[in-house]
């Protein structure tokens, strides 16, 4: 299970308690009205998926209840960073892939 | 009932489980209230209430039968034993007339149980996965957390002493849980 850190909390919980909420970071088109089906269809459905660092979003369900943002290595699936929702992406180098931490099993 | 304690057992008809160096036991109704709101909200409702809402996370502040618990950066958790649920909801609300805010009664949403003796970290740990160590967890520590399926905000009253405050009708299923892990401790 890993363990992940609650910017608000303050404090490493285990995964059980929070619940993933897909890609960081991707603003609600302003006039969906103004947009082809292809915007719009590119704004709803289309991610980056990338293998390696990732922004994405989680929410501490069964703690705080906030929403929040991390950098997870999707290799790895180490966590680099956590960040309060409205914060910007930390500036994170990615470094050779690291060993997975936080990891107890599973 | 003493006018100091907030929670107080209900009794032996209300015993859980009572093994050496281990009780289980509900407590007596109680007041409860769901506050959300920002930070001047909170001093406000804090004023008014008698225990200020901590602003430190998972922090909980008992002042005599009345107590605030941290449940997050906008949101906690009032609970009462001196006074009616609509008594106390009319001096908070009065002085928050002009505040947004929001106060809801959960009184008898939630019940208490208390979980007691030198036992009663390892008994709570066989489905709560938090650290229970006395360092990591200290007296006075408040949180939301999941025991077994079932969520319930956890309060540390004693190095051998925790409340566990859960929606009424999962009730059965923690006290049935926690009955069939003190058969294994
Ligand atoms: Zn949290």
């Amino acid at each position: 299970m890993l363990l992940i850190q609650c910017p608000y909390c303050a404090v490493e919980r285990p995964e059980l308690e929070f619940r993933y909420g897909g890609e960081a970071h991707i603003a609600r088109p302003e006039s969906p009205s103004e947009l082809t089906d292809e915007q719009w269809a590119d704004f709803l459905y289309m991610r980056s998926n990338p293998k390696g660092v990732m922004a994405e979003r989680w929410r501490h369900v069964h703690g705080c209840g906030r929403f929040f943002n991390a950098l997870r290595d999707t290799v790895s699936d180490r966590f680099l960073a956590v960040y309060k929702a409205g914060e910007p992406r930390p500036a994170i180098e990615v470094s050779a892939p690291a060993a997975p931490n936080k990891e107890t099993g599973r | 009932m003493s006018e100091a304690i907030l929670y107080s057992a209900d009794g032996d008809t209300e015993t859980v489980l009572a093994a050496p160096g281990l009780r289980v036991s509900r407590t007596r109704p109680v007041a409860r209230f769901a506050f959300r709101g920002d930070a001047a909200a909170a001093g406000k409702a804090g004023a008014a209430f008698g225990a200020s809402l901590p602003m430190t996370p998972l922090a909980a502040n008992q002042v005599a039968a009345r107590a605030a618990l941290w449940l997050g950066p906008d949101e906690w958790l009032l609970l009462a034993a001196d006074e009616p649920p609509a008594a106390i909801a009319a001096g908070i609300e009065a002085a928050l007339a002009d505040v947004p805010h929001a106060l809801v009664d959960v009184s008898e949403r939630n019940l208490a149980l208390l979980v007691e003796g030198e036992r009663a970290a390892r008994l709570l740990n066989t489905q709560v996965f938090l650290d229970l160590d006395l360092a990591a967890f200290p007296v006075g520590m408040a949180t939301r957390t999941l025991f077994a399926k079932a969520e319930i905000i956890l309060w540390r009253l004693g190095d051998e002493a925790f409340a566990v405050e859960c929606w009424r009708s999962f009730a059965p299923y923690i006290e049935g849980l926690l009955l069939e892990g003190a058969r294994g401790l």
